[in-house]
């Protein structure tokens, strides 16, 4: 059984109402975190995204100034000198179909609707922390693999073109998060 | 101040059209095993802190209703625009999507269907006024009167009729756009948990 120790991580929580930010506020705390940093818009949430390099993302969709979507496709900028990779969450009150394929191809990680509630946002959080999943750049995308199963079972044209891979670097392989032992 | 976290360069696998990017994962050591009869649940933790603070929901919900109902009365007196708009309709989203935290299921329905006549009408200055006026009287009254009319499922019922009657407007006023009428009859499919 693993559990997430909420005190090693850094939140950034972008949200331009005061109640949700306070009640997300509260649940992180009651997480255990100690460090959640707040921002009312999405021009603000990415300076302090440069300023606080956050481990994870808690962001509104609907903001003022720029909104959460378009504060995914700023984070995610593969050439920036930030970090391109934190894991983004989506909180919002949006739940379509197409709104969610917005959010994924903008480069959300996870996608968590409204009404919130403890054990979704604590769900999301885990995911993002012990199943990190790889990142694809194409012409079009730049985010986390879109492809969370691999599945013998679809029908359908196969839309990347595979090959043999060429490693272009080859640090250290960084373990996946699952702990053992 | 910025984490002074040295950075590891990605794993980058180069294929015909893509790359397949394996970032060095910053977030393990924050996981951690416990034994099964730890008694610490994080999650109801959280939840009791929730409850804690339920004593301001009516109080942040109407804070929400008069937001919305200022909104409302910018667009009666100057008309809509992008900005008079956008403010209506995160006005009613932000209780679309909190009414039920707070308890307000009702109202976040009626907001709900106030967000659809605003994203799908392809006019809004040729929405009926009292189509909208409506919505927010019927948001309003049911935070105001929770106690009496939510109990008798009449903010339910009154939700309930609204969204038909919105969703009537919306479906006769897009069918000549054929992507808005899908967009109006799909359901949603991300449920909260």
């Amino acid at each position: 059984m693993f559990r997430i120790d909420f005190n090693k991580l850094r939140f950034l929580v972008c949200d331009d109402n005061p109640h949700m930010r306070r009640i997300l506020r509260t649940l992180l705390h009651s997480f255990g975190a100690r460090e959640v940093y707040e921002a009312e818009d999405g021009a603000t949430a990415l300076e302090m995204y440069s300023h606080y390099v956050p481990d994870i993302v808690i962001a509104d969709w609907q903001m003022p100034i720029f909104d959460g979507l378009e504060l995914a496709q700023m984070i995610r900028q593969p050439d920036s000198k930030g970090n391109p990779y934190a894991p983004i969450i989506m909180l919002t009150g949006h739940s379509e179909k197409r709104r969610i394929t917005m959010a994924r191809d903008a480069g959300v990680t996870e996608f968590l609707a409204k009404p919130i509630s403890a054990k979704g946002l604590y769900l999301r959080i885990m995911s993002v922390v012990a199943h990190p999943r790889p990142f694809i750049k194409t012409k079009n995308y730049f985010g986390p693999d879109r492809r969370r199963n691999t599945t013998v079972a679809y029908i359908g044209p196969e839309r990347r073109n595979g090959g043999e891979a060429e490693v272009l670097q080859q640090p250290s392989l960084l373990d996946k998060a699952r702990v053992t032992g | 101040m910025a984490k002074d976290k040295t950075m590891v360069p990605p794993k980058i696998e180069a294929f015909a059209d893509h790359h397949v990017i394996t970032p060095p994962n910053t977030l393990k050591h924050a996981i951690r095993r416990v034994i099964d009869r730890e008694l610490d649940d994080p999650v109801a933790r959280a939840e009791q802190a929730l409850a804690n603070l339920s004593g301001e929901f009516k109080t942040w919900m109407r804070s929400e209703c008069d937001r919305l109902a200022a909104a409302h009365a910018v667009i009666v007196k100057k008309g809509f625009d992008a900005r008079t708009r956008g403010e209506l309709f995160r006005a009613a989203h932000d209780i679309k999507g909190d009414a039920a935290t707070f308890g307000f299921p009702a109202a976040g329905a009626a907001a709900e269907s106030l967000c659809r006549i605003l994203e799908h009408a392809p006019d809004l200055d040729a929405v009926p006024p009292d189509l909208i006026q409506h919505h927010i009287d019927a948001i309003q009254a049911i935070v105001r009167e929770h106690n009496t009319i939510e109990k008798a499922g009449v903010a339910d019922e009154l939700s309930k009729r609204l969204r038909a009657v919105a969703d009537d407007y919306l479906m006769v006023v897009n069918r000549e756009r054929p992507d808005h009428l899908e967009m109006i009859s799909a359901p949603s499919i991300a449920l909260a948990e």
